[in-house]
């Protein structure tokens, strides 16, 4: 009989209608200086549906209290709820066990932390080796030269090439005795690029090298498989995925958290407490210190429902036709040319018009109502690479249509006109 | 012209313009019209770094009145920056120290001026001040 319901429950996918997704996202429906949002800085943080911001509201409204502590019903009430929310994370990565959830405040507060207890559990001293890539956000840079003193953790870098695609065939050649790790984005904010994280993973454990993937890009849009990557770490954002600001992923395989010291002392993380030492708890509360972000985790489990209410293969297919549109016709303006030209790409368009300032095209631009992302994107080695100051970029969600490519379009022959 | 009576004056030609494109395409005639900035004062010194465009900013003093020279790499913020050179150029340090700048707000675009803009403007008002301060402070 149970296995019956299973199935049932399974099967039962929403149909991607368009109108009804847009329906469910009030802020999509708001003007701005007079005219309809056209919303693309997706890439930067996505809009909220309307049942993620009933769960925060609910949350607050009927079962607030401290969790983990209490025995009274709503503290009972308001663990179950995040406990919940862990375990749908831990489906929607198929990771292996929910003590492999840690919550964090995002991706950047989950490389922080790998870096800061890596290296104070001694998986990483001064003067090991770790491998990033060219195209990584600041947030997977920045924690890897500080986290030692006198930046002495040496960084090797995967170059990429013209069409933003990472160049692999001597990734080999990266890995000597003292490489403690590979630390590398599945999808990049700028390029838009799919890296092959699969393969890049592959080549590190055949060198005995462990992999942590920060899958901020790629969780709102591709399917995520944690197992079948066979990743040590994979870290994302709830609010780049449809969720709240203020908390995010960390995974772990259990064989990495368990020997890792904490990140953070206080509450929550501890088993017992005297001025003489103290013992920790076990994952995942070893690395959530202090009352958590409750109700953010409470609203990414909302925002994963959501996303998982569809096919996403169906997303996928949707936001393939925006990519390829949007395309089509940025390409049709004279003189704008598209920075990073991959195979594999999510619908992420970052270009410059010859002899317009990115900054000016955002501020015209945004007198339509176009909210644009411009500037270097937090990846200064990109620009660095490609020899540019700072880019426009339109980076699409599923939410997206292409109607408002085409306003994106006018809207650019507008900036054109005005700057011509 | 005093620098409230050209502030009087920006702030009514503003006004004037109705919507968004028409008060933009008069920012970026402004930003064309700006004197060429004297390519021997583009040096480090001179920059304001923006994290989304860059500021060149550079001061004469002669005959007790200061002359800014300035450019941006963006036309909107090349544009603004010709708006407060015309304002602050050519008056007297004292002048400059005790003029304000809510004409900005009066004409609609202290937007820009906002941290979050990132474009170097903020910093470059700030900049005119100093100078002001220390020519007065040389004055004296």
């Amino acid at each position: 009989m149970l296995v019956e319901n299973k199935e049932i429950v399974e099967v039962s996918k929403r149909i991607f209608n368009i109108d009804e997704i847009r329906a469910d996202f009030p802020l999509l429906h708001r003007t701005v200086n007079g005219k309809s949002l056209v919303y693309l800085d997706n890439a930067a943080t996505t809009q909220k549906p309307n049942s993620v911001i009933e769960a925060i509201k609910n949350y607050y409204t009927f079962e607030n209290a401290n969790i983990h502590r209490g025995l009274y019903f709503l503290s009972e009430l308001a663990t179950e709820s995040f406990e919940n929310a862990r375990l749908r994370i831990k489906e929607f990565i198929n990771a292996l066990s929910v003590s492999e959830i840690i919550f964090v405040r995002g991706a950047t507060e989950a490389i922080n932390l790998v870096a800061t207890s890596m290296y104070r559990g001694g998986l990483l001293n001064d003067g090991d080796e770790v491998i990033l890539s060219e195209m990584e956000h600041h947030a997977n840079i920045v924690p890897w030269q500080i986290v030692a003193k006198n930046n002495n953790i040496k960084i090797k870098v995967i170059p990429i090439d013209d069409d933003g695609e990472l160049i692999l065939d001597n990734l080999s050649d990266f890995f000597t005795e003292k490489t403690k790790l590979v630390s590398i984005v599945h999808i990049s904010n700028t390029l838009g690029t799919i890296n092959p994280v699969k393969e890049i993973i592959k080549t590190a454990h055949d060198n005995g090298v462990p992999v942590l993937i920060d899958g901020s890009q790629a969780v709102p849009h591709t399917k995520v498989d944690v197992q079948d990557l066979d990743c040590d770490f994979y870290v994302f954002s709830g609010h780049k995925m449809f969720g709240p600001t203020g908390i995010g992923v960390l995974y772990g395989k259990t064989e990495f958290l368990k020997i890792m010291p904490p990140y953070q002392g206080g509450g929550d993380m501890i088993r017992t407490v005297s001025f003489e030492g103290t013992t920790f708890n076990d994952l995942p509360n070893k690395f959530e210190a202090g009352t958590p972000n409750i109700v953010g985790g409470i609203g990414l489990g909302a925002a994963i429902n959501y996303i998982d209410s569809f096919d996403n293969s169906e997303i996928v297919l949707h936001e393939k036709g925006l990519l390829d549109y949007a395309t089509e016709r940025l390409l049709e303006i004279d003189g704008l040319k598209i920075i990073g030209t991959a195979k594999m790409k999510t619908p992420v368009i970052s270009f410059t018009i010859d002899g317009i300032h990115p900054y000016d095209i955002g501020t015209i631009i945004d007198t339509d109502g176009i909210a644009l992302r411009t500037g270097h994107h937090c990846t200064q080695p990109i620009m660095k690479r490609y020899n540019l100051p700072a880019t426009s970029r339109a980076s699409f969600a599923f939410y997206n249509t292409k109607e408002e490519i085409d306003k994106l379009h006018d809207g650019l022959i507008k900036v054109k006109r005005m700057f011509s | 012209m005093t620098i409230q009576e050209k502030q009087k004056e920006l702030v009514e030609e503003f006004n004037a313009l109705l919507d968004w494109e028409d008060k933009y395409a008069e920012i970026i005639k402004m930003g064309r019209n700006l004197s060429p900035f004297p390519e021997e004062h583009r040096t480090e010194k001179n920059k304001i770094q923006g994290c989304q465009s860059q500021v060149w900013i550079f001061p004469e003093f002669n005959d007790g009145k200061v002359h800014f020279h300035a450019d941006s790499d963006a036309m909107i913020v090349k544009g603004l920056i010709a708006i407060l050179v015309k304002v602050y150029s050519g008056h007297t340090p004292e002048e400059i120290t005790q003029s304000s700048n809510d004409f900005l707000t009066e004409m609609g675009i202290a937007n820009h001026l906002s941290p979050t803009r990132k474009n170097g403007l903020g910093a470059m008002l700030k900049q005119i001040q100093l100078y002001a301060v220390a020519f007065n402070a040389m004055n004296n």
